[in-house]
């Protein structure tokens, strides 16, 4: 039968050629006489301007040229980038001009691009390039711009509340009156970014002769990023390519579709020449989305044994100056909050405000880490409260997995009703809580007390919706040559699509894994695709080429069948080669057979036989597919300093089948160590004038090989019925419920002293501030 | 980020450098430049003439000379990691560069480096701090010395000229076996610190201090000299309850604010930290007698 | 425009550079060497780090003039000439030690020079090496194993 590749570790394709610097990045394509372009951006978080001089520019060494607005084709020059995912709930949907027309909203925003021989030349003449600004009050903070009185956001918006809308099931309000017990938290989740490791670029190149406008650009979506430059340069779709190549982590921010691409996209027409945008790291600071920045004020009902009767309370969610994506992250959140546990009734009234600063779009875990924080802050608290261990108070509220599939009673982001598919919630817990010997914990708390050391433990669980349609599709075509080329509008940034797609058609199909070669996001290779975010590739993209591979695996056999005079119930497929089961095994290559099907002229095909040994799939889930898991995590506060050290971190993660453990475990991993960025030390940071602090690496601080410990991963696996693979998606689960375990831990460490926090990230001073207050430095302290 | 223009000179003497740096226009000395390209790279100094001293021999490598130990201010700051003259006679270096920065800085940047660069949070100007050290400058008129006392004038700005070239520091070892520490808060390993404590300290036989030395990066605009936590500690057993002292004078330290940590727990970090120093210090100067 | 020899993976160069062309932009633009990459041009994020006469630094950092008659060392010299991956490569793809690879050339020149300088680290010297390298895809267990092992194949390759 060949090597059996779903759920095999199966080392990566793409390893060789990024070990050896053979990656093709945006950077790394050099197209012969190449002109790079800088933008010159907006120091100012509001203003208007009028005229811009770049006469001083023109004369630069190395300038070629230098647009603002009004230079660009088509609609460009007045349109705004279309509203990607629209909600009835949007009073007004502001989405930013490919150069700032007359106004601009936050800092860096772009109002002119300079293109030059280097990149070097371009910066040069930016401080040439004279704006006549008129400064407006910027608004900074989230909390004053929802106030009726609080300057304008946009000058042609009267309020700078975008959106507001309840999630709402079950009557809250019965559930709260005559609640014995009712515990509230005010939280704030701060502003904070993706930051993959590439920063955005897009290179552009026109053909003539073709007619043909390639644009190659580090995104996660460049089938979505090919529709709108077809709206606004006003071109055939077809006579646009977008590619994305090699990139350098996306997490969400990449998924946007940016005023660069269309601008770069049109310096090519106008130019004629292939034009390159690197986007540098400081850009990245200023323009690259972040997200939320976010005010929850809510609060819990319970009965004396910690059920809970009804959560309710207010979100406030910073979108930034515009709404790339609508709504898209509040919205989530929203849906998120009631987890694995019966919650039989909720309310959250949800308002979506403008401030003048980047926007915020889904990073990893879209949302759901600050939904997540917040519910499990009240369930700690509730605990806490009425002296229940936090993981039996958890238990006791969890969804059994017999209730499954579980009605939530909500509607989820895809327009249908929420509804879990599958999972185990307790078995998942308790499989983490044995992993992290959460029984064993009270001994080692005293032993540490004994030497004057404090540490805690915490814990966090999560529902997440995956596997978001409406496609992804997979192409699959037998060459001549054997080879069997597989494409899908699927895109990676480091999670390994290329190899998990090349896993599952091999075995479906009964090709050697190696004779795979795997095109992601070429809007050439397949002509329609959506992207890679919200963990929906594995879903979406393994459905697909799964159904793909079977079909061409049932030509293959039909045909050999033909050819080789035998019935099809009488061909094996083993490792690229279709085997009579006849008398002396005759047999017939992949390749030999794709001759066969591509006909020969004049001959007519036998009844029923297809052209070519090829299909395209398009995998359309009915609706998300629900993910869990439980993170326990073990700290150590050095209660003089305020600095954490994690101990030890355990997982149990449930996505469904897996196809590559290897890639799960990298993909759990790498996602707590966000999630521990977003706990301790990614704080992105604004000044009242909504200038940004915070905007190198030395300010905003990532978490280094000494922060994240390895996790010890345990996979619970639900498989779901929704699709024929059983999978889930698995990129964001290691990320979503961080937070709430790390600060749940922080504050468990620190119970001697009775602090309690319900910020992120949470930083030393923080913590020092509250031990100092509750009186914990019998040395003098600080106020 | 790309630099803006500039021209490129590498002299190979220190009498070439300083001629370079009196007579070009807007000129900077490029040491290590794990301080200075970055500014560069943001565009914030914009040199139109750069001059590399990595050429000059005299101002390299480290050396005894009499009773002083002698650092050229190209040295990078891995030679003095790994000189086993730096371990022996001032360990307190070697515990200070743990803290500064990674592996690929310390490769490349230079004592000297990061003395002009000045940042306050910085490490090894407060090493020299304790140490006493005096820092020798090379300009049109000849060699000058200023002692690091008096080195610090503002934020990020040294006693070394506009057209002066730093060319290194000289200081004489504390006792062999004295005690050393040298304790930093920073959020990240390698970070730039919230605030620092290097404590140097030699003890007679009852544990008595004898002398003493405490400095703080990161309070001020400049490392600072703690000269009332030392009256307290001459000539006084160093105890418990004497650190405990010393920590809470080290507390009223003036310290400012910024967006990275109020003035209030750097008050509070230099006192838990300064503490914290005394204790390793005392330890390693009580053992160093044995 | 400046006169700069430099070699790279044991060739030498010779090219006209601007004195303000930074050593990365040379090995990227100049000699084609698109394996090291730019993260930050800020000296944090280590994606450029190299090896200049045997040690690392941090090739966003230094312009190329300063390399003028150094030896460098970049990720495209590690694996042999007929493309074998070396025991360091082969352990980063066992062990998942790289997701999307952008910062892996820098890991792979910090941990060449760490298994050298220290044969036998620990798990704590590996990480503490690692500080001036950051990734955001793996959450570094995978490096962090890979060197360890790697460590070990290359004692007992020496015997």
């Amino acid at each position: 039968m060949g090597a059996k590749q779903f759920g095999a570790r199966v080392e990566r394709f793409e390893d060789k050629r990024l070990l050896t610097g053979k990656g093709r990045f945006i950077d790394d394509i050099a197209l012969p006489g190449t002109l790079e372009a800088a933008f010159l951006r907006s120091p100012h978080g509001h203003a208007r301007f009028t005229r811009i001089d770049a006469s001083a520019a023109l004369g630069m060494p190395g300038v070629r040229a230098v647009f603002t607005a009004q230079d660009l084709p088509g609609v460009m020059a007045t349109q705004p980038i279309p509203l990607i995912v629209p909600n009835p709930a949007l009073k007004a949907s502001p989405t930013q001009h490919c150069l700032a027309v007359d106004e601009v909203c936050y800092v860096g925003q772009a109002v002119a691009v300079v293109i030059a021989d280097s990149r070097y030349q371009a910066e040069d003449a930016l401080s040439a390039i004279d704006v006549d600004y008129d400064p407006l009050p910027a608004v900074s903070d989230l909390a004053a711009a929802a106030s009726p009185d609080a300057p304008r956001v946009h000058v042609s918006l009267e309020s700078n509340v975008v959106a507001s809308f309840p999630m709402v099931s079950g009557d809250v309000d019965a559930a709260f009156a005559g609640a014995p017990h009712v515990f509230k938290e005010k939280i704030w989740q701060h502003r904070g970014g993706g930051m993959a490791m590439e920063t955005r670029g897009v290179l552009a190149d026109y053909d003539e002769r073709e007619d043909m406008l390639s644009v190659w650009t580090a995104s996660q979506t460049p089938h979505i990023g090919r529709r709108i430059l077809a709206d606004l340069l006003q071109r055939n779709p077809d006579q646009i390519r977008v590619k994305a190549p090699d990139v350098g982590g996306g997490f969400g921010p990449k998924a946007i579709f940016y005023p660069e691409e269309a601008v770069i996209a049109a310096c090519a027409l106008m130019m004629r020449r292939p034009v390159k945008w690197i986007e540098d790291r400081r850009e990245h600071f200023l323009c690259a989305t972040q997200e939320r920045d976010q005010h929850w004020d809510v609060e819990i009902a319970c009965d004396d044994d910690g059920r809970i009767l009804g959560v309710r309370g207010s979100l406030l969610h910073d979108t930034g100056a515009f709404v790339p994506w609508g709504i898209i992250m509040p919205y989530i959140a929203s849906t998120t909050m009631p987890g694995p546990y019966v919650l039989p009734a909720y309310r959250l009234d949800v308002t979506i405000v403008l401030t003048n600063k980047v926007a915020t779009t889904p990073v990893r875990g879209a949302g759901r880490p600050q939904a997540v924080f917040a519910m499990e802050r009240l369930m700690d608290r509730a605990a806490r409260e009425l002296g229940i261990d936090r993981a039996e108070i958890r238990r006791r509220n969890m969804i059994r997995p017999e209730q499954m599939p579980y009605a939530v009673g909500l509607v989820f982001r895809d327009g249908k009703p929420l509804v879990y598919d599958s999972g185990d919630y307790p078995k998942g817990q308790a499989v983490a809580l044995e992993k992290a010997d959460y029984e064993g914990f009270e001994a080692r708390r005293r032993e540490a007390a004994a030497q004057s050391r404090y540490i805690g433990i915490g814990i966090a669980n999560y529902v997440e919706g995956t596997g978001l349609g409406p496609y992804e599709g997979v192409s699959v075509r037998v060459l001549q040559d054997g080879k069997v080329m597989v494409a899908s509008g699927a895109t990676s940034q480091g999670q390994g699509t290329e190899t998990t797609l090349a896993q599952i058609v091999a075995e479906e199909l009964g090709c050697r894994i190696e004779d795979v070669v795997v095109t992601l996001g070429d809007t050439r290779a397949i002509p329609d695709g959506i992207g890679a975010f919200a963990s929906r590739l594995a879903v979406n993209a393994g459905n697909s080429a799964a159904t793909a591979g079977k079909v061409v695996r049932q030509q293959v056999v039909d045909l050999a069948a033909r050819v080789l005079g035998v019935a099809p119930e009488d061909i094996d497929i083993e490792d690229g080669r279709a085997i009579s089961r006849h008398g002396n095994r005759e047999s017939i290559t992949f390749g030999e057979l794709a001759r066969f099907s591509q006909g020969q002229p004049g001959f007519s095909f036998a009844p029923g036989q297809g052209v070519g040994l090829q299909h395209t799939a398009y995998f359309t889930p009915t609706q998300a597919t629900y993910c869990s898991g439980t993170h326990v995590c073990e700290v150590e506060v050095d209660i003089e300093t305020g600095g954490i050290k994690i101990l030890r971190y355990t997982v149990a993660h449930d996505s469904g089948r897996i196809i590559n453990p290897l890639i799960v475990d990298g993909q759990v991993q790498g996602g707590v160590s966000h999630g521990i960025g977003n706990a301790l030390l990614e704080w992105m940071k604004y000044d009242e004038s909504a200038q940004p602090v915070t905007t190198t690496f030395a300010d905003y601080l990532l978490p280094m090989a000494t922060d994240v410990p390895t996790c010890d991963i345990v996979h619970v696996e639900t498989p779901t019925p929704l699709n024929p693979l059983g999978v889930k998606g698995a990129g964001e689960g290691g990320t979503i419920p961080a937070a709430a375990a790390i600060i749940s831990a922080i504050e468990d460490a620190l119970s001697p002293f009775g602090v309690t926090f319900s910020e992120t990230p949470l930083t030393p001073d923080r913590i020092v501030e509250k031990l100092a207050k509750a009186g914990a430095y019998r040395w003098k302290g600080t106020a | 980020m790309k630099p803006a223009p500039f021209e490129y000179h590498r002299p190979r003497t220190l009498d070439e450098a300083v001629e370079l740096m009196a007579t070009l226009d807007n000129p900077k000395v490029l040491s290590g430049g794990q301080s200075l390209v970055p500014m560069m790279n943001f565009r914030y100094v914009m040199p139109d003439h750069i001059v590399d001293i990595s050429g000059i021999a005299e101002i390299s490598g480290i050396s005894r000379q009499g009773d002083e130990i002698r650092i050229g201010a190209f040295t990078r700051q891995r030679e003095i990691e790994f000189s086993e003259l730096i371990r022996d006679a001032a360990p307190l270096f070697q515990a200070g560069l743990k803290h500064v920065g990674h592996r690929q800085t310390r490769n490349r940047g230079t004592i000297g480096g990061s003395l002009a660069h000045a940042d306050p949070s910085a490490e090894l100007p407060t090493v020299c701090l304790a140490h006493d050290a005096v820092i020798e400058i090379a300009g049109q008129a000849g060699r000058r010395e200023v002692p690091m006392r008096e080195f610090n004038l503002g934020f990020m700005t040294t006693a070394v000229g506009y057209d002066e070239v730093l060319a290194g520091i000289r200081f004489r070892p504390w006792r062999p076996g004295h005690g050393y520490s040298f304790q930093e808060f920073a959020r990240r390993h390698g970070d730039f610190a919230i605030v620092g404590a290097a404590v140097l300290l030699e003890v007679d036989a009852g544990g008595v201090v004898e002398r003493c030395a405490v400095a703080l990066c990161g309070t001020g605009v400049g490392p600072v000299r703690l000269d009332q936590v030392e009256a307290m500690l001459a000539g006084r057993r160093l105890d418990d309850s004497l650190i405990e002292a010393a920590g809470r004078a080290a507390g009223d330290v003036d310290a400012h604010e910024d967006f990275h940590a109020s003035a209030a727990y750097r008050q509070h970090l230099a006192q838990v930290l300064t503490m914290r120093a005394l204790r390793e210090a005392g330890a390693r100067a009580a053992s160093g007698r044995s | 425009m400046s006169s700069v020899t430099i070699t790279v993976n044991g060739k030498e160069y010779r090219r006209e550079v601007e004195p303000r062309m930074t050593l990365a932009d040379f090995l990227r633009h100049e000699l084609g060497l698109t394996g090291t990459h730019l993260g930050c041009e800020h000296g944090v994020c280590g994606a450029c780090t190299v090896l200049i006469d045997g040690r690392t630094g941090r090739s966003c950092l230094t312009f190329a003039v300063q390399a003028d008659g150094c030896s460098i060392t970049t990720i495209e010299g590690l694996a042999s000439e007929d493309g074998t991956l070396n025991s360091l490569q082969q352990a980063m793809q066992e062990h998942h030690g790289l997701q999307c690879g952008f910062c892996t050339p820098g890991v792979l020149m910090t941990l060449t020079e760490l298994l050298s300088d220290v044969p036998s680290p620990s798990e704590e010297q590996v990480r503490e090496a690692l500080t001036g390298n950051l990734c955001r895809c793996t959450g570094y267990s995978g490096m962090v194993a890979a060197a360890l092992q790697a460590a070990k194949s290359m004692q007992s390759e020496r015997g």
